[in-house]
């Protein structure tokens, strides 16, 4: 008796959650400094984060307008009233043995946001966006009796922490990689986090369970957490759906759990520990009074929104004439597209110079700049070419100073040691020449010095032509204008043919 | 209504706390006669109030994000019933 192989077709149906480290001087119920990162262990705490009693929180200003902010760009509505809940577990992370969060009434509510997915455009809803606080750090070490045991790091309890919401209408693991790429690209334009996913300050877990294809119900769901990149994200989803598309079709049943991401096993695994029933016994926060949120305070929040990603792309391929694509990628981070428009704004231009000049711009950008960047694994924002330095060293191609082959060293050089391309090419000799009477020489010692090749042009091997011209720029060390160096290899063969034309 | 063994029981586990058989019995007596005390908030009639978090008629006051000073590292930990370094040490928590 042989078994039908199952002809339905699945599709995950996926949400997520977002946490992220909201940008502020000071801490979310207290004034102790929130750069927990870099700070000695404990040394940013106060009896309000400490969890010590007869402490009272009071609500962080910057903190209730950066997640406003975030709701706005993300289409939500944003309640009048809002207010702050107790969730309570005890753990030696949560120093006062409960979370202050947001329960049922969060500051922003029912968004959405439009993701650009191979052509098309698809819309995932946002629940909600809502604030609360974050926890402490625990480190886990064994000690030497063989027990295990813990160090508490309180300084990043209580720095504000933002989460948001999607509803759970994300269909596939790429979808998803371009949801989170997306909201980042917000939180970065806004200016309210710095996103970075390496330090915890932008954290995603997801919710996804399978249907068959169009089917409006789905099965039990499992939670994943520990996904450290957008990458993971996507591995780990695409594994997830792949399992328990298996377990479906073996005629089980997916089990409703939490499942850690494991980066170098590239695997899922229950973590059991975390099926004990939750009974958060969430309830208002009695310490802090509800939350009026002023529709006049929102208007001029709605003001301040900055340009974001989808406006400065159309705004970039408008003014520079930018493709779709170049300006997809410069905008896709806040601090490339500022880097770009900064060396456009190094010196004023017409409107025809500037399009030929931001069209030069992108290339050096997205192409040797970000290769140099990503071999160092530095940022642009803290690249030592500095945008004017970049705009130097395209005039200095433009005046033919320096050749394009050559320029690309100046780059590399200019990346290494922060001096400016027109400091190199003085140090370096670099400068092209540009003078027929002192090329001429040189061409005609490489065509005597290579008979062969000459001959082959002569026989109708037109390569022969180049391979010339790369030998003189090869012995001007790639300062010979390659133009002028083309026209007169071009020419000299020419008069050659014509002497043999002549003679025979 | 008083309570019975399992929900004393539930919510010394979810507090992380054991307690003794004797101890279960006196929490279920002492966590009903407080119960009790509620309830006479019950014989109020509160048909068309509607239920809010706060029964205080306060507003949130919001704090400007100025970053004030902390305490001091030793005064920190000077609580912690075990140090090791500058980081408090507790028992690792099981993850049964």
């Amino acid at each position: 008796m042989s078994r039908e192989v199952s002809s339905v077709e699945y599709e995950p149906v996926i949400g997520l959650e977002v946490h992220v480290q909201l940008l502020t001087q000071s801490k979310m119920f207290c004034a102790c400094r929130a750069d927990y990162q870099t700070a000695a262990p404990n040394s940013r705490v106060c009896p309000v984060c400490l969890g010590l009693p007869g402490s009272l929180p009071v609500i962080n200003r910057k903190a209730v307008e950066h997640t406003i902010m975030t709701g706005l760009a993300l289409n939500c509505r944003i309640p009048s009233y809002s207010k702050f809940d107790r969730k309570n577990y005890p753990y030696p992370d949560l120093m006062k043995g409960y979370q202050i969060s947001q329960y049922d009434l969060p500051l922003a509510v029912q968004g959405h946001l439009d993701l650009h997915v191979n052509g098309h455009t698809s819309r995932v809803g946002i629940n909600r966006v809502h604030l609360e606080e974050d926890v402490a750090k625990l480190q886990h070490l064994p000690s030497s009796d063989g027990e295990s045991y813990s160090l508490v790091d309180v300084n990043r309890s209580g720095v504000p922490l933002m989460e948001v919401v999607s509803a759970p209408d994300i269909s596939s693991a790429e979808e998803a990689q371009v949801y989170l790429t997306t909201l980042h690209s917000i939180l970065q334009y806004l200016g309210v986090s710095t996103g970075n996913m390496q330090d915890g300050s932008f954290r995603c877990d997801a919710n996804i369970s399978i249907r068959p294809r169009g089917s409006p119900e789905f099965g039990n769901r499992t939670e994943v957490k520990n996904m450290n990149s957008f990458r993971s994200v996507f591995l780990a989803l695409n594994y997830e759906f792949e399992r328990q598309r298996r377990v479906v079709e073996s005629g089980s049943q997916v089990v409703q759990e939490t499942r850690g991401w494991l980066d170098d096993r590239n695997v899922t695994v229950s973590q059991r520990s975390k099926e004990y029933a939750h009974d958060y016994r969430y309830f208002p926060e009695p310490d802090l009074p509800p939350l009026v949120v002023d529709p006049a305070w929102v208007e001029t929040l709605k003001d301040q929104l900055p340009e974001l990603a989808t406006q400065r792309r159309t705004r970039l391929m408008q003014d520079y004439k930018l493709s779709d694509y170049d300006a997809s990628v410069l905008t896709a981070s806040r601090d490339m597209a500022d880097y770009f428009e900064a060396a456009l704004e190094v010196q004023p231009v017409s409107e025809d110079a500037r399009d030929r000049l931001a069209k030069s711009v992108t290339n050096w950008v997205l192409g040797d700049l970000s290769r140099l960047l990503n071999m160092d694994n530095t940022l642009i924002g803290d690249s030592p070419v500095t945008p004017p330095m970049l705009a130097e060293l395209i005039g200095l191609v433009d005046s033919e100073t320096v050749s394009v082959t050559l320029a690309k060293t100046v780059l590399e050089e200019c990346f290494n040691t922060g001096k400016s391309p027109a400091t190199i090419v003085g140090d370096r000799g670099y400068t092209q020449i540009n003078e027929t009477s002192s090329l001429v020489p040189t061409v005609l010692e490489v065509l005597d010095s290579n008979p062969k090749a000459v001959d082959d042009f002569l026989q109708g091997k037109e390569s022969a032509a180049k391979f010339l011209v790369g030998r003189v720029m090869r012995t001007t060390r790639g300062q010979a204008n390659p133009e002028m160096v083309n026209q007169l290899v071009a020419a000299e063969l020419e008069s050659i043919r014509n002497n043999q034309s002549a003679k025979s | 209504m008083p309570l019975d063994r399992e929900q004393v029981e539930h919510i010394a586990s979810l507090a992380r706390i054991g307690l003794t058989d004797d101890e279960v019995e006196m929490f279920r007596q002492q966590l009903s006669d407080i119960l009790e005390q509620f309830q006479a908030l019950a014989e109020l009639d509160t048909a068309g109030i509607e239920p809010t978090g706060h029964a205080v008629d306060l507003r949130g006051v919001l704090r400007e994000d100025e970053a004030g000073s902390s305490l001091a590292a030793e005064e920190a930990l000077s609580n912690a019933p075990r140090r090791e370094g500058e980081f408090i040490r507790v028992k690792a928590v099981l993850e049964e």
